[in-house]
């Protein structure tokens, strides 16, 4: 009897154990999702309460992924302020994005890239910010200057020695972000380091740093690296190269000269409702572009 | 009363059955997307493109965790011997406090070192592809991780094995290290095996030290100064941002993970079995 007793307890222990385990499992592998999830959520309860006062609009925000990200911090901060529109923010890709602002399916778009000149017809682009990613060396490397074709080769493991970019003769140390990183796909997207099935050409010998601190701490320790940091990152122990002449510095990535670079971009139809237009403007004003300056170059300072 | 200790020493069972199902859950799904064959054979790691082989992970893993231990070994019970049979007291207390100390350092802290001292030295006398960071570096980092593991195995059951043995051995006229080599030692046997399966353990499950010395580059070695990346890395590196295919891909290897530790810990033990019925045999002939 009391060794029944005991298989009960046991068995009612491991089964709410495996059931939090389920959950707990379930929660950071779509962490993206359920914290949109959890936004809409919120809306949702907030406009319920508060639909017979005010009622809120839905404005459908669509796009890039990279943009989805800060966007999801903006729509808290947005809510937060007492705005009761209600965000729908969707992660699904720039040209998605680009395509659901030009027919109408989406209030906004969000793009992490250039607009091609035949989605540019018709619709209004809004540049939020400005990633720019610098090539980094190691200080006491005699190179200043690289053409973007040339990164490129070096970090497709094409060319392998300093002294074919006019250095000195020593074998190239390419330092990478891991798979995943925000930045390592920008810089894969920038320079077109991805096979036709999206898999990365970086050289697979590449020494591989988790996280901005480490390629910082490997770049400035080894010689004859080079690495590569989002712009915001840059300090004295590493040596930002110039891209086709053109210095990472923020002017430059915000005049489009410094070309490892990419704006980040809001698309709208010109006569887009009232309600779509708040959200853009308080995303250019102090509060909206003081989040975006958390990861980027925002377009006001 | 007794039913409270019962359910804290379930707790253990609880806990490991929970974390290899955990595991298990989060990794199986994966194998629709690709074989077993080709995740453990396969040569190219490209979350990006959703290629995933562990293959180089393996080998990796494998090499480290055999030039570890074999460095460990070696230095580890000489060190137990030197305690134990040739330093005076006094001093091998003091050698003993060191040895504790080298315990308790974090692993944080041998992958700092080794990042700051190991690696540049490797850079300048051997370069490689990762200018230092190579699976050599791991190799030196792990063997100094798990010497005290084996130092305090090996040290317990050299103190253990019986004083009659010795004087025994001395009495028919062997030399002190005749004693040490021949008998001590092999009296010694299971214990020093055990202190090996811990430190071999501890070698192939680090993460951090290796992280931070041994370049992560998804290749097969084909030198030891070339930059590697083990299974633990491979799965602390990328766990961060994964999602999908991507995030099962690392459950999986947490699996191979898994896997490999009871296999190794498996055969050892049946070896220690083995080597004791054989001891127990010559005893009784």
């Amino acid at each position: 009897m009391k060794k029944r007793l005991l298989s009960c307890i046991t068995a009612l222990v491991l089964g709410t154990m495996i059931l939090g385990g389920c959950t707990a499992k379930d929660s950071p592998s779509s962490a993206v999702q359920s914290g949109e999830a959890q936004v809409a959520e919120d809306k949702k309860e907030e406009s319920k309460s508060e639909e017979t006062k005010k009622g809120g609009v839905k404005v459908s925000i669509v796009g890039s992924t990279t943009v989805a990200e800060p966007m999801e911090k903006l729509a808290e901060k947005y809510k937060e302020l007492g705005n009761t529109d209600n965000l729908e923010i969707q992660g699904v890709g720039s040209s998605a994005g680009i395509k659901a602002a030009i027919d109408g399916s989406a209030d906004i778009g969000m793009s992490s890239r250039e607009l091609k000149d035949e989605e540019k017809e018709g619709v209004v682009e809004t540049v939020i910010a400005y990633d720019g990613i610098a090539v980094v060396v190691h200080p006491s490397n005699g190179i200043s200057d690289l053409t973007k074709a040339q990164v490129k080769d070096i970090f497709e493991g094409k060319i392998t020695n300093w002294k074919e970019v006019g250095g000195i003769d020593k074998d190239i140390v390419v330092v990478t972000r891991e798979a995943g990183s925000g930045t390592r796909g920008a810089f894969e997207e920038i320079l077109k380091l991805l096979d036709e099935n999206k898999a990365s050409t970086i050289v697979e010998t590449a020494v591989v740093g988790e996280g901005t601190g480490a390629i910082m701490a490997a770049v400035a320790s080894k010689e004859a690296s080079i690495g590569y940091v989002s712009e915001g990152y840059l300090n004295d122990t590493v040596k930002p190269l110039s891209i086709d002449g053109v210095k990472p510095e923020v002017e430059a990535i915000k005049a489009g000269q410094y070309t490892i670079s990419r704006p980040l971009i809001l698309i709208t139809k010109s006569d887009l409702k009232p309600e779509a237009q708040a959200v853009i403007d308080f995303i250019l004003g102090d509060e909206g572009q003081k989040i975006m300056a958390e990861k980027y170059i925002p377009v006001k300072n | 009363m007794k039913y409270i200790f019962w359910l804290c020493a379930a707790i253990t069972i609880i806990v490991i059955t929970f974390m290899g199902a955990y595991i298990i859950v989060g990794g199986l799904p994966f194998f629709s997307h690709t074989n077993i064959v080709s995740f453990l054979l396969g040569k190219k790691w490209n979350p990006s493109g959703e290629i995933f082989g562990i293959y180089p992970m393996l080998i990796t893993s494998i090499y480290a965790t055999v030039g570890a231990t074999s460095i460990g070994v070696v230095v580890g019970m000489s060190t137990a011997i030197v305690l134990v049979e040739i330093l005076p007291l006094k001093a091998a207390k003091v050698f003993s406090a060191a040895i504790d100390l080298l315990a308790g350092i974090p692993s944080v802290i041998y992958g700092f070192w080794g990042l700051m001292v190991i690696v540049p030295i490797i850079d300048k006398f051997w370069g490689g592809k990762g200018a230092g960071s190579s699976l050599l570096a791991a190799i030196i980092i792990l063997s100094i991780m798990i010497l005290p593991t084996i130092i305090r195995m090996s040290e317990v059951s050299l103190k253990a094995v019986p004083k009659e043995y010795k004087e025994g051995a001395l009495g028919l006229g062997a030399s002190k290290f005749q004693y040490i080599f021949k008998v001590q030692i092999g009296a010694a046997k299971s214990g020093i095996m055990a202190g090996i399966v811990l430190g071999i353990g501890r070698a192939l499950g680090e993460t951090m030290a290796v992280i931070l010395v041994s370049g992560n580059a998804p290749i097969i070695p084909k030198s030891l100064v070339d930059p590697v990346r083990t299974l633990t890395a491979n799965i602390a590196l990328e766990m961060g941002y994964a999602s999908g295919v991507a995030r099962q891909a690392l459950f999986a290897t947490g699996m191979v993970l898994f896997a490999l530790i009871m296999l190794i810990n498996f055969l050892l033990t049946q070896f220690i079995k083995n080597a004791e019925r054989r001891n127990g045999n010559a005893r009784k002939a």
